[in-house]
């Protein structure tokens, strides 16, 4: 499919079960995430062109680009949410730690176990208290936790998202009464409930005001010391602030895929970026 | 009447403003407000669309008042405590009619809620292709299905397993459920179509089926619309009378057995007491009027519970 040079993957396709939804039973995995020639599809659109990327773990890594460039769709993409759009489809190779995702008789379901997703518009579940839409995952699931570890787990995830302090007494209080800044946290708390070792996180900061952004900012640095961080932005600041390594996408043309330019540690790219494409963007001068 | 002519264009050109001194305004502007032709047309559409308004609502207003008036003559505890069992003048009640609205009534929403509510969640979550635009082209044509076709279809049906001349309270709740079932179907599609999609891909990138999904998100947050959309199909259906007359037939006493034979619902009763009276027409007349009084109010609890839930049942989450 791609000629890039073979990159040696541990086993190209582990099938279903080595992508177990119980997250106990997945104990040291990291979080790896390989792409190889993938391509996205709306209908016979071709919108993302033979991208092939690592993605490390337990790191941060910056999506960035201008409009149009594809670089929200290959979000979709890894975890499989994409596909989810009618007549959208992708395919290449996307493995985590090996298992790859896309191959015969992998469930999406199990894929999205894995990989969480935080969106761009904050999106708590209007009919679920604050303390249910940390939980939702499992109930949705239709695992209902006992009450104590349900406490448990709503207590340290919400901690986790920094928004424990501010509702703690409100549990009971429905998540759309929240601020901007609070929902995005609440979602943050929700996806990491159903312990996944992927956060895919598309614009989510582009709704919400500076100092929420530099909240949700600081959280992603902290979530990368357990979870592999993906985060699309259009924020060149917010690029070089939160990630380790950052992937420049692009877009020749209306009509055109987009495609992976360049990708590197983001002190690199933004200092001595190797593609002219890539310096012009960065300095703002397209896109 | 007194007509108050519709306010027109801007308020400040009027004579009396002090926005024609204001030298920033054209001159064109500069006038001293609408013309007299214009204000003649405003004042003749302000009291067309008034007088319209009252024709309207003159039938209305006329009907509830006599509804109320004669009803209202034998709107005593009798009338809901006997049936018409051995009556042939005075006395007598509605008992029995309002027992089998109410059975038939529950037996239809039994019937159509589930069958509208899986047709509208295949429609909006699953429905793709030609099955779908089929099943809405069919729910378009059902929506408008002469109601009296509707009970023909049950009768043939019955007749069919049953035998020739069949009639129960059962076969008038699949002739209504015939006329509900699109009525909740329309009106839960268009609820789960307000869902905002990005619920269901959240519910989706948590790692859950789409069932699951839409069982604990999609249904739940569209819950107060779709009590909403149940409640007023049965509104719709509990005031019908030609399917009833056919299939559930009329009958003077009491009947418990939705399966078994011939059962009185109100709007039947209120048509038999009307144009089969006994000796003692009066009594009959008053029958009928008290009646349709009571089936009218009825619609309207109906009518104020579908705008009173989807807030309470919001209020209550708040609450919990």
């Amino acid at each position: 499919m791609t000629a890039t040079a073979p990159i040696p993957t541990a086993t190209p396709s582990l099938g279903l079960a080595a992508l177990p939804i119980d997250p106990d039973q997945r104990k040291g995995a990291l979080g790896q995430i390989s792409l190889r020639g993938v391509n996205c599809y709306y209908g016979s659109h071709l919108a993302v062109a033979d991208v092939s990327l690592e993605i490390p773990p337990r790191a941060v890594t910056a999506f960035i680009g201008p409009s149009g460039c594809g670089k929200s769709t290959l979000l979709r993409a890894i975890n499989r949410l994409h596909e989810v759009i009618l007549g959208a489809r992708a395919d290449g190779s996307i493995t985590l730690d090996g298992a790859n995702l896309y191959g015969n008789g992998v469930d999406p379901v199990a894929v999205r176990s894995r990989v969480g997703m935080v969106f761009q518009k904050a999106n708590p579940f209007p009919a679920m208290s604050i303390r249910d839409n940390v939980l939702a995952g499992l109930i949705i699931r239709g695992q209902r936790r006992g009450s104590k570890v349900g406490d448990d787990l709503v207590e340290s995830c919400l901690r986790r998202a920094h928004l424990w302090d501010e509702v703690k007494d409100r549990l009971r209080k429905p998540g759309g009464s929240l601020s901007g800044g609070q929902q995005q946290r609440l979602c943050i708390a929700r996806a990491v409930a159903v312990r996944p070792e992927v956060l895919l996180m598309d614009e989510p900061c582009s709704a919400l005001d500076p100092i929420s952004t530099l909240a949700i900012e600081e959280l992603m640095r902290e979530l990368a010391r357990d979870y592999t961080v993906v985060v699309v932005t259009h924020n060149m600041a917010q690029a070089g602030r939160v990630s380790d390594r950052t992937a420049f996408f692009s877009v020749s043309g209306a009509g055109q895929p987009g495609r992976l330019i360049e990708a590197g540690p983001t002190a690199d790219l933004f200092s001595a970026p190797k593609v002219p494409a890539t310096r012009d963007y960065i300095d703002g001068r397209f896109g | 009447m007194s007509v108050t002519a519709l306010p027109m264009g801007g308020g400040h050109t009027g004579p009396g403003s002090d926005f024609a001194a204001d030298a920033a305004v054209p001159p064109m502007l500069k006038t001293s407000g609408p013309s007299l032709w214009r204000r003649a047309k405003n004042r003749l559409a302000a009291v067309a669309v008034v007088a319209a308004v009252a024709v309207t609502a003159i039938p209305l207003v006329s009907m509830i008042w006599t509804a109320v008036a004669r009803g209202s003559q034998r709107l005593d505890l009798a009338l809901f405590t006997n049936s018409m069992y051995g009556v042939v003048g005075q006395g007598g009640g509605l008992l029995h009619a309002l027992t089998g609205t109410v059975l038939i009534t529950a037996a239809t929403a039994t019937i159509s809620v589930p069958l509208g509510l899986a047709a509208a969640i295949y429609l909006t979550e699953y429905g793709r292709g030609q099955l779908a635009a089929l099943t809405r082209r069919a729910v378009d044509v059902m929506v408008s299905i002469p109601s009296i076709v509707a009970g023909l279809a049950a009768y043939a049906l019955f007749s069919m397993i049953l035998g020739p001349g069949t009639r129960s309270g059962l076969a008038g709740a699949v002739a209504l459920s015939i006329i509900m079932v699109p009525v909740v179907v329309r009106s839960s599609e268009e609820v789960l179509a307000m869902v905002p999609g990005d619920l269901r891909e959240a519910g989706l990138a948590l790692g859950a089926p789409r069932y699951r999904v839409i069982r604990r998100i999609v249904l739940p947050t569209a819950l107060p619309g779709l009590t909403s959309g149940a409640v007023l199909g049965v509104a719709r259906i509990i005031g019908e009378t030609a399917p009833l007359l056919l299939v559930a037939g009329f009958t003077d006493a009491m009947n418990y057995n939705l399966a078994d034979g011939r059962m009185a619902t109100l709007p039947v009763f209120i048509y038999s007491q009307w144009s089969s009276k006994g000796l003692d027409a009066a009594a009959y007349d008053q029958r009928a009027w008290a009646g349709a009084l009571v089936l009218m109010a009825l619609v309207v609890v109906l009518q104020v519970l579908a705008r009173a839930l989807p807030p309470q049942i919001a209020k209550l989450r708040r609450n919990r």
